[in-house]
């Protein structure tokens, strides 16, 4: 059983004075997570990320579509229970601690008074929040703020957590320390399903990751995968540096040392480049293929649609 | 009551408390108190009426401006603020968090009525030194009082399910007003002619009838108030806040929250 199903979720909304003109925020989206993956949803801002998350929460509503969580219908409210959600830049009610917060939270997903005060210090300390005591949350800084919004998206043990840039706002630290209690998460067995546009977190977390741009599904798979699929350039080294004048125009950051060359060049001029080298009597010691970073991927999807139309 | 709604009805009493709204009530009791001595002196022979009056106005305002203020906040400031994007992500119900919080300021507000009623008692009790058995009519006014915001509370809910805060606040301010004056429109309707009187006949039905529920004046002059009223009232406050209460439970139901 998929732990998540989007069945063609869309969204438009009415703008103008005579809410005439449709702005479409989401075109219908098509999308499958298995249990136990941690998947990434990427795009830069306004892409339609957070959107999409409201709509599988129940706080707006789809213009047409439907999905399914665990094998049921999102709007079902039981599946609630079995489901953590954490909002980008999460605001909680100031005026509680964070225990109290904790039991609020716990209380609407049903757990009993015991559970509560066994699982709430151990949770504290799990997140990295030992002995905050009674201080209220609107003496925390933001990133202790984003660690309880964590603890409330896992106090009740769910199946899936669903984090909104869970990582915004954070420092080096914090955000390595988030990155940890996700990969516990994982090894746990929890589905875990965050938007991002911090693309080194989805590379270091992700089995699998979906790139979102404009409200359209822009390209998802295995971030391997996608790494390999990018595959543009070779690198490319040899011995002999009074071959360079022939071929420095198929040739990109080129670095020498001594009689050692090294030098990017494309996958199609490849043969072109190993051809006049033999003719210049260069050594050739190495040909390796570079793999593109996620980050490559992400550009070449989310700027094509720009560069055709231009 | 199921555990979420009670969960959300004592996390809206305790926002309350801790943001010093309670803390007029302590201002109420203390000025009321401190001020009885002065009635005496000011009005021979007529302090207990002044100050049935003063007390048991000053309960009713005091509750009406917190019920309208807290309420236009109730839904607004938890999407303004986000919060509710975590509530929803629950197993919990639109129709829970709209009654949860409806629920959790009327606490506020009896609780508030309760401590303001003692500080009432006090300076009754410095004013004419003893209690006599008609003084229980005031419990009666102070009941209805009750009721009216139930009423209130529950208007201000439903404007506050569709519209911006300022408008929620003077749309319920004007409603309250009207409704106090709703037998003046009654009044009207039933001396006008043609299309004026449906209209005035239809707005006195739709209008909240708050005049039904204001007996300060009777009960500072000693008059019985009759248990028919007591339960008509009743009857009516709860119909009509359980009507408006449903009707922003309808709207909140399809509402997208940006």
């Amino acid at each position: 059983m998929s732990a998540l199903e989007i069945l063609g979720l869309s969204k438009s909304y009415a703008i103008g004075f005579w809410r005439k003109s449709p702005k479409v925020a989401l075109q219908p989206l098509h999308l499958t997570v298995e249990e136990g993956e941690v998947f990434g949803f990427l795009g830069p801002n306004g892409a339609g990320k957070t959107t999409t998350l409201k709509m599988l929460m129940g706080i707006i509503f789809p213009s047409s579509g439907s999905a399914r969580i665990l094998g049921h219908d999102f709007h079902d409210p039981d599946i609630k229970k079995r489901i953590g959600f954490l909002p980008e830049q999460p605001y909680f009610y100031d005026y509680l601690s964070a225990p109290e917060l904790l039991d609020y939270y716990a209380q609407l997903c049903g757990l009993s008074s015991d559970e509560r005060r066994r699982k709430i210090p151990a949770l504290l300390e799990r997140v990295g929040l030992p002995g905050v005591g009674k201080t209220q949350l609107r003496k925390f800084s933001k990133g202790m703020l984003q660690r309880v919004g964590i603890a409330q998206a896992i106090i009740h043990d769910p199946s899936i957590v669903f984090l909104d840039e869970p990582m915004s706002g954070l420092d080096p630290l914090g955000r390595r320390e988030i990155r940890e209690l996700l990969q516990e998460l994982k090894d746990q067995g929890t589905t875990v399903f965050f938007s991002t546009h911090i693309l080194s977190d989805a590379e270091a977390l992700c089995d699998r990751v979906a790139v979102i741009h404009k409200g359209e599904l822009r390209g998802i798979g295995v971030v391997e995968d996608l790494q390999s699929k990018n595959v543009s350039k070779s690198e490319v080294v040899w011995q002999g540096s009074h071959a360079l004048p022939a071929v420095t125009p198929l040739l990109s950051d080129i670095r020498v040392t001594g009689e050692i060359v090294r030098a990017l060049v494309s996958v199609q001029d490849l043969d072109m480049l190993l051809e006049k080298l033999r003719q210049q009597r260069a050594q050739i010691t190495s040909i390796s293929p570079v793999h593109g970073t996620l980050e490559d991927y992400f550009l070449s999807h989310t700027s094509e649609t720009e560069t055709a139309k231009a | 009551m199921n555990s979420r709604l009670a969960a959300i009805t004592l996390n809206t009493f305790r926002e309350a408390v801790r943001d010093r709204v309670l803390y007029n009530l302590i201002l109420f009791a203390l000025l009321l108190v401190a001020s009885a001595p002065l009635f005496g002196q000011i009005s021979l022979g007529l302090e207990k009426l002044i100050i049935v009056n003063v007390g048991l106005s000053s309960i009713s305002i005091f509750g009406i401006i917190i019920a309208i203020f807290i309420g236009i906040g109730l839904v607004s400031k938890e999407i303004e603020k986000r919060t509710l994007y975590t509530i929803l992500s629950r197993p919990v119900r639109r129709w829970e968090f709209i009654t949860g919080k409806y629920l959790g300021l009327l606490l506020t507000l009896v609780v508030n009525t309760a401590f303001m009623t003692v500080g009432f008692f006090v300076a009754l009790l410095v004013v004419t030194r003893h209690f006599v058995g008609e003084d229980a009519g005031f419990l009666v006014a102070i009941y209805f009082i009750i009721l009216q915001f139930f009423m209130v509370t529950a208007i201000t809910l439903l404007f506050s399910s569709f519209s911006s805060p300022i408008f929620s606040a003077i749309f319920a301010f004007a409603l309250f007003v009207i409704g106090t004056f709703s037998d003046d429109l009654r009044n009207f309707a039933a001396i006008s002619q043609g299309m004026t009187r449906w209209l005035a006949t239809g707005a006195a039905w739709v209008v909240p009838n708050f005049s039904s529920l204001n007996v300060i004046l009777q009960v500072a002059h000693g008059e019985h108030i009759r248990g028919q009223l007591i339960l008509f009232n009743t009857i009516y406050s709860l119909l009509y806040s359980a009507a408006a209460i449903a009707l922003a439970v309808i709207i909140f139901e399809r509402r997208n929250l940006k």
